[in-house]
């Protein structure tokens, strides 16, 4: 009896201490998260994207690659196909430079440091629907407070006028400018994040190699070039990654300020995907939209982790 | 090769006073070497005479020419630093080179030039591997090459065998010492290890709050210190210092023998010591204790090192010997002011 008493507290005790236990415990809540609302749908999304499945029955019938080739062939997603890529592009240049440029300021010590760091940290911490509703109301096709400036600035709204006669541009109605708009809000969003990171990187150079290159006779550009971008590139690699992924996953933007108009010019991946499967019903349609760039983002996450595992100092 | 001259130098951040006032003179192809502890301004001195840090007030003269506008790039000085700071993402061979590459020299002249550094330092079977890939012996041999593959007018050295085990670091002085005989290159050279500044410097100079306490020879200063602070910042173990009389007396602890068996000499000073503790080290005993007749309450502690042959068997902790020094050894120091007295 006593002894049976000594081995089941024992065993209770064995499992009390297993870190293997303890390990599976922590880490189960994160697996089924992910497993549940990340795992399933996307396999999920992938059958569908090989389907014929619509919002309006439960039948899936297996059709192959049918929703891929009709996808290749259809104008509106060919547009939205360049439309992700110049928008993510064209993010990624500008928050790279001016995210560098905006480093190299907060890294110098000035007076009123605090409060610039602030005003530069503002649009991350605003929620993005509200800020981005704040946007299409500066892009209002009148009252457009853009517009009023530039008309006060004798730029706009008079014959001869820089900017031409008429009395608004259209931010978000007329030619190239709905996506040059779209993008300017993107970059004033993932712009604090980019600071951030680079910033990071920055302060991870030890001020004594850069003393070093000061000593070693070397120029500010030599500098730059051959020191710092070069110990930085890792953290570059990071912030490209983070800003291919935000602006690929992200369809709020779009979403808000142009609905994809006019004449579905600007439609992104991401709202696509949401018109077509789910306000249109095609959900095998929207789900190949969704797919679509899938194994190009694979290949692009993978080749930058490697660079940057190889950079690695 | 150069001359360096520091005029009244001061370096102050805010009311910290790193370096305050200090006049150098390090004459073409010195190897002189800045003692001092942690905050004492050696490492504040050497950035400002290499142009990292803006001098408050003063004059820096490098080769006879005034430096103290000039930035760092242009006064042709090398450095190694501490941490030694090599590019981490180039190879030793493109670390080397970097230098040259900024002087705009041509290839095939970097070729050459960097071949001869790493022969100097036999360190050519490491040019391709990037500074994660080499030791602490190996890394700070290529920050060294770097350092000296331009020919530098002066050669900065912020502790660099602070940072290697002790093994390594007695052969890396030795190198140290052979390569400035090679290159004669002025060289200025920052420690807190008085073991290193005896045995590279021709010049040491003491620092102190900012100030040369004092500079000369290292033996000279072993054995003439100026003062308190000098005497017992330099030479390991420090000179003792015992209050008799009013007046600090100061002697080495290889000059403190047992009564009658040191040097046979009449001028002797005779005290009384009391062995708390005894260190046997194969080749010397080291005798811990107090003198009995110091004035000060407790007494300081006090260190003879003597041959083991001298003691062998002779000296019990916890007893108490007559001990002598000879009085020629003895320096006297006032006992507030801490200055010499003779």
């Amino acid at each position: 009896m006593a002894t049976e008493v000594l081995e089941e507290y024992g065993t209770r005790q064995r499992l009390l201490n297993s870190d293997r236990l303890l390990a599976g415990v922590l880490i189960a809540p994160a697996i089924i998260y992910i497993v549940a609302l990340m795992g399933v749908p996307f396999v999920l999304s992938i059958y569908y994207s090989l389907s014929d499945v619509t919002t309006g029955g439960t039948d899936a019938p297996f059709v192959g690659l049918a929703n891929f080739r009709a996808l290749i062939g259809d104008p509106t997603f060919q547009q939205t196909l360049y439309n992700t890529f110049l928008l993510s592009g064209m993010t990624l240049v500008v928050v790279l430079v001016l995210g560098t440029i905006q480093a190299e300021l907060l890294i110098r010590s000035f007076r009123g440091k605090w409060l610039v760091r602030f005003l530069i940290l503002l649009p991350w911490t605003a929620p993005v629907s509200l800020s981005v509703i704040g946007w299409l109301w500066m892009f209002d096709s009148i009252f457009s407070p853009i517009d009023w400036s530039l008309r006060e600035a004798g730029l706009l709204g008079h014959p001869g006028a820089l900017l031409g006669p008429a009395t608004n541009l259209y931010w978000l109605g007329s030619g190239g400018l709905p996506m040059a708009s779209i993008i300017l809000v993107n970059v004033w969003r993932i712009l604090p994040l980019g600071t951030v990171i680079v910033l990071a990187g920055l302060n991870s150079i030890p001020r004594e190699v850069e003393e070093q290159a000061l000593i070693d006779g070397a120029g500010y550009f030599r500098r730059l070039f051959q020191i710092t971008l070069p110990m930085m590139l890792p953290i570059f690699g990071i912030a490209v990654l983070f800003t291919f992924v935000f602006t690929f996953t992200d369809m709020v933007l779009v979403y808000i300020l142009t609905r994809g108009g006019p004449a579905n010019s600007t439609h992104v991946l991401t709202t696509l995907a949401f018109f077509t499967g789910v306000q249109g019903g095609s959900l095998g349609q929207g789900a190949a939209v969704a797919l679509f760039m899938f194994p190009v983002l694979t290949a692009l996450s993978a080749i930058v982790l490697m660079l940057i595992r190889r950079r690695e100092v | 090769m150069a001359t360096l001259e520091t005029r009244d130098l001061h370096t102050h951040f805010g009311q910290v006073r790193a370096v305050d006032g200090v006049d150098l003179d390090v004459k073409n192809g010195e190897f002189i070497v800045l003692l001092g502890a942690s905050g004492s301004g050696k490492t504040t001195l050497m950035r400002t005479i290499a142009g990292l840090e803006k001098p408050t007030s003063g004059d820096v003269f490098i080769g006879g020419r005034l430096a103290n506008r000039l930035p760092p790039k242009t006064r042709n000085i090398a450095m190694v630093f501490q941490s030694y700071a090599l590019y981490p993402h180039k190879t030793a061979y493109r670390n080397i080179a970097f230098p040259l590459q900024a002087s705009h020299m041509p290839a095939d002249k970097i070729r050459s030039r960097v071949t001869w550094a790493a022969n100097l330092l036999s360190i050519s079977h490491l040019l391709d591997r990037r500074p994660r890939a080499l030791s602490g012996g190996e890394r700070q041999r290529v920050a060294l090459a770097r350092a000296l593959v331009r020919e530098p007018a002066i050669f900065l050295m912020d502790e660099p065998l602070s940072n290697l085990d002790a093994k390594l670091r007695h052969s890396a002085r030795r190198e140290l010492k052979r390569l400035h005989r090679e290159t004669g290159v002025t060289t200025i050279y920052v420690t807190h290890d008085q073991v290193e500044a005896m045995g590279l410097g021709e010049r040491v100079a003491v620092m102190n709050a900012g100030r040369i306490e004092q500079i000369g020879a290292p033996l000279d200063i072993y054995r003439n210190p100026v003062n308190t602070f000098v005497a017992q910042f330099m030479g390991s173990p420090p000179m003792n210092l015992v209050l008799r009389n009013g007046t600090l007396i100061g002697f080495h602890a290889e000059d403190f023998f047992p009564r009658g068996r040191g040097p046979n000499s009449e001028d002797m000073e005779q005290l009384t010591f009391r062995v708390v503790q005894v260190e046997e080290l194969g080749s010397e005993v080291l005798v811990y204790g107090y003198v009995a007749e110091d004035e000060r309450e407790p007494p300081p502690e006090v260190l003879a090192t003597l041959p083991t042959a001298l003691v062998s068997g002779y000296i019990a902790e916890g007893a108490e010997y007559p001990f002598e020094v000879p009085r020629p050894a003895i320096r006297h120091f006032d006992p507030v002011t801490g200055l010499r007295k003779d």
